[in-house]
């Protein structure tokens, strides 16, 4: 006899479940006890078990797909026990082989093995019939578009327009690649794609259970944006002596001088590049993680303050910083920025550290995630290999949004921007 | 055009239908001194005399009796019920005569007969008397059944019910019988199972008879207030036989569909309905199609609770929103 695969309550609180990863395929052999998928649960990534021995058959939840606790999501068939193929007559039929014993979708087979009706398709979109009709007319793929219906259904507000195979690009977690746990080494972001995964500006990535449930509990908690603080002290000494250097180099060619702030924006654009949790706009019920930098520098302007862009700060030199970030202060006090000077930036720097403050904490310019907030550079009596030695030193403070960055994640961030402008060569890398 | 009240349209119906075919006779509780419960046969007495328009004893089972044996003998008779809930007591003859006589006698005797009265629910009259019998009289064939919702289409139908040679059951409104509008005089026939668009539109389909015909069009101008979306209100007017052409057409221009009646909703009309949608329309769908129906507990005497239970225009186009995925 078959036995269903359900989605089982993981947590006590679980209402539904991402399915993450397949580890068995259709076809595949199963024990009882070993992991079928990872499942995401509102609380954690969790094991869904095989509770028989069998073959995996009619897998009908696709990787990143939600499901309702108590759905079937698969079926646990004997070796050569024949259960229905197919269910959404997905053309061209499946080739049966002869004398398999498989019999089409209407037999009666599907009975006798007690199973309950389950679409087999893994890869299934749920669209309404409307909806496939047109898709099929307008020779859209389906599977690109994104559901705007309950629980994702395709329905015909999402396809009317759609031009024949140019329909709206896929948030799909197909695509999304995990990242390396050595990189952001926490296990709450999950489906962070990965800077290099397409030449697209950014990527729209859904908000997974745990961080629906975060960003629902923390906005209630503290306001609008949740915030949370990291300070760090940063030694500056070799920034300094390669600021020096350069200046110096500079102003043997007759171009302007590098700024601390310079140096900072560039290292915070660098970091971003490799933690690109922290490079990210909160959109109510999507992340949209930036592949491209664009970092918003705070600026006093008489009445108030401005945060002019630089825009792909990860890949301008320092120079071309200096000279832009100048430009844009200039422009910014005499009140002749334009819009597009001063909106769409990814993330922020404040620096106060010309009001000899030591530190302090900033707010978050929304919908980013995170802001850099930049204390004063100052001597201080620092132990270095036992012996007490008077250093340049600066603190920085990151805001964070905790619906998108959560302490480690921002940690790691800061920890990379500390060693990169404790190591300014770093940034060669 | 004049202007009626639906009960005068149906008056008007029987007084023509009865100039017109002198096999036409009235039979029922009250019809003819009092001029019935709900004065449809008013002036009907003086015109036609005590032998075409017959008083009864409290006895449905055996006037309904009575009319099938005379529409067997050749006759045309009407058999007016106080109200359907009175018909209950009638249903042998109904069910068992009536529809199945033509079948038995292997298609020899036919069984012309109109029985007709106010269905559904009035005010405050309790569970007993607040009955929808719709999808009851539906189920059986052998039978049609026609519910206007307006005086025009009351004297279309009946006319139409009466010249039927076969059963024919007329659901009216007891909250109906004063609603006017514009009636055409003489000659007016609408035809069994053809359905009506009584309010064109785009974006959804409210499918109703009888009295959730107001609703669905009240429904229809909320959503088009509240929502700037565009309702198409069918009126099914025969719920059998049911006209599939319309709804299935209907459904293709709008893609979504809301089915309202006042009965309650387990076997109800919405069901059938429903079947033909999901049937003839699949590809044609962009949501479920839903229903909104009398709540499923016998009729609460509580006004609150009776205003409650009904269908209405908010929970229209509470549905309404959800085919509409604007929820």
């Amino acid at each position: 006899m078959a036995t269903n695969v359900y989605m089982e309550a993981l947590s006590p609180t679980m209402e539904e479940g991402r399915v993450v990863k397949w580890h068995k395929r259709d076809g595949d052999p199963v024990k009882t006890g070993e992991t079928l998928a990872e499942v995401e649960t509102d609380k954690a990534v969790m094991d869904l078990v095989a509770r028989a021995d069998g073959v995996l058959r009619q897998v009908a939840a696709a990787e990143g797909q939600t499901v309702a606790v108590g759905s079937v999501v698969a079926v646990i068939a004997s070796p050569g026990e024949p259960v229905g193929a197919t269910v959404a007559a997905a053309p061209p039929p499946a080739p049966v082989p002869s004398g398999s014993g498989m019999r089409d979708a209407g037999g009666g087979m599907r009975e006798a093995a007690g199973v309950t009706v389950a679409p087999a398709d893994a890869t299934r979109v749920k669209a309404s019939p409307l909806a496939k009709r047109m898709a099929r007319e307008a020779g859209v793929d389906l599977q690109l578009v994104t559901g705007s219906g309950p629980g994702g259904r395709v329905v015909k507000r999402d396809l009317e327009g759609a031009a024949p195979r140019a329909s709206v690009p896929a948030a799909a977690p197909a695509v999304v690649e995990s990242h390396p746990a050595s990189r952001i080494p926490h296990p709450a972001p999950l489906g962070i794609p990965h800077p290099e995964v397409t030449g697209a500006p950014f990527e729209d990535v859904p908000l997974t259970q745990i961080r629906k449930t975060i960003a629902k509990r923390l906005a209630a908690s503290l306001g609008p944006v949740p915030h949370f603080f990291l300070t760090t002290e940063v030694d500056m000494e070799r920034a300094s002596e390669a600021r020096e250097a350069l200046n110096k180099q500079l102003g043997d060619q007759g171009g302007g001088k590098v700024s601390f702030n310079d140096i900072i924006i560039k290292a915070t654009a660098h970091a971003l590049t490799k933690h690109p949790a922290c490079n990210a706009w909160f959109q109510e019920d999507h992340i949209r993680y930036w592949h491209e930098v664009h970092i918003g520098m705070a600026v006093a302007v008489e009445d108030g303050l401005i945060t002019p862009v630089i825009r792909n700060a990860e890949r301008k030199s320092l120079a071309d910083i200096g000279r832009e970030a100048k430009e844009l202060a200039e422009k910014a006090r005499s009140r002749r920025l334009q819009p597009s000077e001063y909106t769409g930036s990814t993330f922020s720097v404040s620096n106060l550290g010309m009001f000899d403050i030591d530190q302090f904490t900033a707010v978050i310019n929304p919908p980013e995630a995170g802001i850099i907030a930049v204390g004063s550079i100052v001597q201080k009596p620092v132990v270095v290999d036992g012996q007490l030695t008077p250093r340049r030193r600066m603190r920085i403070t990151m805001s964070c949004d905790h619906r998108v960055i959560d302490g480690a994640t921002g940690a790691a961030f800061l920890r990379t921007l500390k060693q990169m402008l404790e190591n300014p060569l770093a940034m060669l890398l | 055009m004049a202007t009626l009240t639906y009960r005068d349209a149906l008056n008007q119906a029987l007084r023509e239908e009865m100039q017109r075919d002198p096999e036409v006779f009235l039979m029922g509780e009250e019809v003819g001194v009092y001029q019935g419960a709900y004065k449809v046969s008013r002036g009907l007495l003086e015109e036609f005399g005590p032998k075409r328009i017959v008083d009864t004893p409290i006895a449905e089972l055996g006037f309904a009796g009575i009319g099938v044996g005379a529409a067997m003998a050749g006759l045309r008779p009407v058999i007016e019920f106080m109200t359907w809930n009175f018909a209950v007591l009638a249903l042998d003859q109904i069910v068992n005569s009536a529809a199945k006589i033509l079948y038995e006698s292997g298609g020899q005797i036919p069984i012309p007969i109109v029985f007709r009265g106010p269905n559904g629910a009035a005010l405050q009259l309790g569970a007993q008397h607040s009955q929808a019998w719709d999808s009851w009289l539906s189920h059986i064939p052998g039978l049609k059944v026609v519910a206007p919702a307006t005086p025009a289409d009351a004297k279309g139908l009946l006319k139409s019910a009466i010249r039927d040679n076969n059963p024919v059951m007329v659901l009216e409104g007891e909250m109906l019988y004063n609603l006017k509008g514009e009636v055409p005089e003489g000659e007016h026939l609408v035809p069994i199972g053809r359905a009506d668009v009584k309010r064109p539109g785009r974006d959804v389909t409210f499918i109703c008879h009888s009295k959730t015909v107001a609703v669905a069009l009240k429904a229809a101008e909320q959503l088009a207030e509240r929502e700037g979306a565009s309702a198409e209100v069918l009126d099914l007017r025969s719920l059998r036989p049911l006209d599939e052409e319309a709804i299935v057409g209907s459904v293709a221009h709008t893609n979504r569909a809301v089915v309202i009646e006042e009965g309650w909703p387990h076997a109800g009309i919405g069901a059938q309905v429903v079947d033909i949608i999901q049937r003839e329309a699949f590809d044609q769908l962009d949501a479920p199609v839903l229903r909104v129906t009398q709540a499923d507990v016998p009729m609460p005497y509580n006004k609150q609770l009776e205003r409650l239970a009904k269908p209405s225009a908010d929970r229209v186009v509470a549905a309404a929103r959800r085919v509409l995925y604007l929820d």
